[in-house]
């Protein structure tokens, strides 16, 4: 295993790379390709954070535990709430931030504080032609020049190696509370989510788990803010059943939990469906899963079917696109529209002539 | 501002282009009268004019598509225009270009509270599509002070702020779909109302694109419910730094504002003589705003209000009404009126890192000193965008060009200290030759691969964005 320790090192190896190359960061999310492998984990640190300008830069081979606990000391988080995929993919190893900029990973607050690639301010990367190229930068308005960070974020390693990666981060919430109904259809769920997510009292995170028949609605800020619309979001979804409340603890680990899909988690393939919120419902019909976890107020649905299955072929024509996590990586990916799938191929084929990192997909 | 030379073949083929637009287009779509496209010729960066060789102003995507296919044929430029608001000239045309206007595409096409989305032909406004929702207390978060006039189409094309983007993001944070017309005429549809790309993030990548890699035609919009009030808070400082730390403070303090907004002493007393909004007479003025309940504002503004007093204030003043919030806002929303009542100006907009902002706020006075040319400063704190206004006389000669060199040093000054040449404006032709300052050759190279890709032949929007001499190349090889 190749382990360049600079961004140098790196450049070289794949300037004089003769065949593919495997690339990994923490190893948590990766399905094995062919090619030699190289890891990330000596490109790493954090090399600058200034709470008082919510900005933080860490090398792209920094544990995601190094930074959260950075953050964590000056009371700051990474707004996406980065899901820990070890769980569901029985994986070991530590995850990386570039990894999860790799995978624009996001967490149950994409409803609310966006993205991945919303909180991702600035990149450095080699290209597949050993070139090292930076976009962005450390401040949070930035529109010089086109937006190749967005474009790298979820590019899953395709256009380039990440080398380092810049955030806007936000402060932590003082406190938090989550709301539950129980016993709700899916259909009644959705709507019940949607209610919450119309309302001016900043949900943070809706998710529903049929099989527990839970819908919970997160709350986050200050005390007596959080008190009070908790109060107020409490009558908006009252025609929906009775509503108990998680204190701040439960909450926190109800919505790990909810982040890291373990209602899914177990044998099997396991997808990720993104569809418009309303149409989760028919999502979860259609794919007569085993298992399935309802987030982003139906947004994203998390499936686990028998290994195997052709659940592209289940879902039809529902606008959105389908991933599955687990197993080979043949036929992982979303298929997309001949058109887009033309300049997404040039694209690709720009940044990386000789197709050393397309494994990496 | 150099352009490039019109291409003669184009020029001599005027006629022949008109008589195949009105194929595809009914007559009163195609403006070629040498006096009607004047109307096109400028966008706000009004020292730069040029009459388009044609303009037309399709009623759907179908006909954007026939008018781009032809032009594509033919060889012939393509500008794209929304409302022509731009600041860094991103809509000038140059007098072999056709000027396509999406300003006939104003339909809402779907509106959905559940989802929390909208759709728009994005020749719409950017306040008639929170004009659409706003009845049932919903509302398009980019509010960039233009709104009344600037069209969606164009927010997407320079990835646009607003004040209110502290705590809401801009233009890329709140778009889920495109329908794309690339120059060859072929219609693609990007994202839609899901959260989250599939395959790469072309959606990311197309906006802020500045009308280089296709006519964007229909938009999907994340729309917010409204918050139930918002309330500001002024506070007077007797130096930049402090000012300037109180903003750290504030923002490590774990509420997040929905606006910091920052004046200096040039622009209070400047306001203050147009709009009497009873500011103070300091060095510095932040008005906070945070949103919520009553109650809940009231929490938050204690808090704001418990930092501010740690750096001695000259001044502190809450609001208790809408008439109070109303005054307190009047100075700065009236900011760029009054300046320009009293001198031109040209408004800059790059953007530092906040812990920079005193030895920035410092640099500027120095040059502004050498170069003899006043310069006020008005913007987004929270997040670092600046907006010097510099104040030059437009009839008196060579006044236009100090003050362009001048804003190239401050602008440089942005970038030198962490930030970078704009924060929502644009690069236009404005900050074109700039460009080598913030980026390597290979930085500009990736970047111009995505072009390449869209626009093969660089027909679209191409003399903007990058130094000519970086793109001479390939805007002359394909054709
Ligand atoms: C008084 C004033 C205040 C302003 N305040 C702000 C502010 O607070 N925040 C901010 O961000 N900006 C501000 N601006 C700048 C300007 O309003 C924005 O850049 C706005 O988004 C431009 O929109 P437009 O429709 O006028 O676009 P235009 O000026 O017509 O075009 C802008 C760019 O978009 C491209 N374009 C237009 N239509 C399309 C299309 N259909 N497909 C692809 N590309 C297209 C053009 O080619 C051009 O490059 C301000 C401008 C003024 C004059």
């Amino acid at each position: 295993m190749l382990k360049p320790t600079s961004e140098a090192d790196l450049a070289e190896i794949v300037r004089t790379a003769n065949g593919p190359l495997s690339i990994r960061g923490g190893g948590t999310r990766h399905v094995p390709s062919e090619g030699t492998p190289v890891s990330t984990s000596g490109l790493t640190g954090i090399t600058l954070y200034e709470p008082g300008a919510l900005t933080l830069v860490a090398r792209a081979g920094t544990p995601m535990a190094e930074i959260e606990a950075a953050l964590a000391s000056e009371n700051q988080r990474l707004p996406f709430e980065p899901l820990d995929h070890r769980g569901l993919l029985g994986t070991t190893g530590e995850p990386t931030i570039g990894g999860a900029v790799a995978m624009n990973v996001s967490g149950p607050r994409r409803v609310q504080a966006g993205a991945c690639r919303d909180s991702l301010i600035g990149v450095r990367f080699v290209d597949g032609a050993g070139e090292i190229i930076k976009n962005g930068g450390r401040v949070m308005k930035n529109v010089t020049g086109y937006d190749l960070v967005k474009l790298l974020a979820g590019s899953r390693g395709t256009l380039g190696v990440l080398t380092e990666v810049s955030f806007k981060v936000l402060p932590a919430a003082v406190t938090q509370t989550t709301l539950v109904v129980n016993g709700l259809t899916v259909e009644t769920a959705v709507r019940a989510m949607a209610a919450a997510l119309g309302s001016p009292f900043e949900v943070t995170a809706a998710a529903h788990d049929p099989a527990a028949g839970q819908t919970s609605l997160r709350l986050e800020g200050l005390d007596g803010s959080v008190d009070y619309r908790a109060t107020a979001l409490a009558e908006v979804i009252a025609s929906f059943g009775t509503v108990t409340r998680l204190d701040p603890g439960e909450s926190e680990a109800h919505w790990r939990a909810i982040r890291d899909a373990q209602a899914v988690q177990g044998a099997g393939d396991i997808w990720r469906v993104s569809v418009r919120a309303s149409h989760g419902p028919e999502v979860v019909a259609r794919a007569q899963a085993e298992a399935s976890l309802l987030d982003w107020g139906g947004g994203l649905v998390w499936l686990r079917v028998t290994a195997g299955t052709d659940l592209r072929a289940r879902l039809g024509d529902l606008p959105g696109h389908a991933t599955r996590v687990t197993g080979p990586a043949s036929g992982a990916l979303p298929v997309e529209a001949p058109a887009l799938a033309a300049l997404t191929d040039s694209i690709r084929a720009k940044f990386d002539p000789r197709g050393l990192l397309s494994g990496a997909a | 501002m150099e352009m490039p030379k019109p291409d003669p073949l184009v020029l001599d083929r005027k006629a022949e282009l008109v008589s195949r637009l009105l194929t595809v287009l009914p007559e009163d779509a195609v403006i070629s009268d040498v006096e009607e496209t004047r109307a096109y010729e400028c966008d706000a960066l009004t020292a730069y004019r040029c009459p388009p060789l044609a303009a037309v102003l399709p009623r759907s995507t179908q006909e954007v598509s026939d008018v781009l296919r032809i032009c594509h044929e033919m060889d012939v430029p393509v500008v794209p225009r929304g409302s022509g608001t731009s600041l860094a000239g991103g809509a000038l045309p140059t007098a072999d270009s056709v000027i396509l206007g999406v300003a006939r595409l104003t339909e809402v096409l779907e509106t959905d509270y559940d989802d929390r989305i909208i759709r728009v032909q994005t020749g719409r406004t950017n306040l008639a599509v929170t004009g659409a929702v706003e009845a049932d207390d919903f509302f398009y978060a980019p509010d960039p002070s233009s709104q009344l006039a600037c069209a969606i189409a164009g927010n997407i094309a320079m990835n646009s702020g607003g004040a209110h983007c502290l705590k809401y993001g801009v233009t890329t944070n709140n778009l889920l779909g495109v329908t794309l017309v690339q120059m060859d005429g072929t219609v693609v549809e990007i994202g839609g109302a899901h959260m989250d790309a599939g395959g790469l993030d072309l959606l990311g990548v197309i906006c802020g694109s500045e009308g280089q890699l296709g006519v964007v035609t229909e938009a999907t919009l994340r729309i917010l419910p409204k918050p139930e009030g918002a309330r500001p808070v002024l506070i007077g400082f007797d130096s930049l730094e402090v000012a300037g730390a109180c903003v750290a403070d504030i923002i490590k303090a774990g509420v997040l504002p929905v606006a910091i907004e920052f004046m200096d002493r040039i622009i209070i007393r400047i306001v203050e003589d147009y709009a009497k909004a009873g500011y103070p007479d300091c060095e510095a003025l932040l008005i906070v705003e945070v949103e919520g309940s009553d109650d809940e504002i009231d929490e938050q503004l204690s808090l704001i209000e418990e930092i501010a007093r740690r750096h001695d204030p000259v001044e502190l003043r809450q609001s208790q009404s809408s008439d109070e919030a109303a005054k307190i806002w009047l100075g700065r929303k009236s900011a760029f009126g009054a300046t320009g009542r009293i001198s031109d100006y040209m408004c800059l907009d790059g953007t530092i890192p906040v812990s920079e902002l005193p030895r920035v706020l410092a640099g500027i006075t120095e040059l502004s000193q050498k170069y003899g040319l006043a310069v006020g400063n008005v913007f987004h704190a929270g997040d670092g965008n600046m907006h010097p206004l510099i104040m030059y006389d437009a009839n008196k000669p060579g006044d236009l060009e100090l003050c362009e060199a001048l804003g190239a040093e401050i602008l440089k000054l942005c970038v030198d200290v962490g930030g970078c040449l704009t924060g929502e404006h644009g690069v236009g032709i404005e900050k074109r030759d700039l460009m080598t300052h913030q980026f390597a050759a290979v930085d500009m190279e990736a970047q111009m691969r995505v072009k390449d890709v869209f626009d093969p032949k660089w027909l679209l929007n191409p003399a903007k964005v990058f130094p000519l001499d970086t793109t001479a190349e390939r805007r002359t090889a394909g054709h």
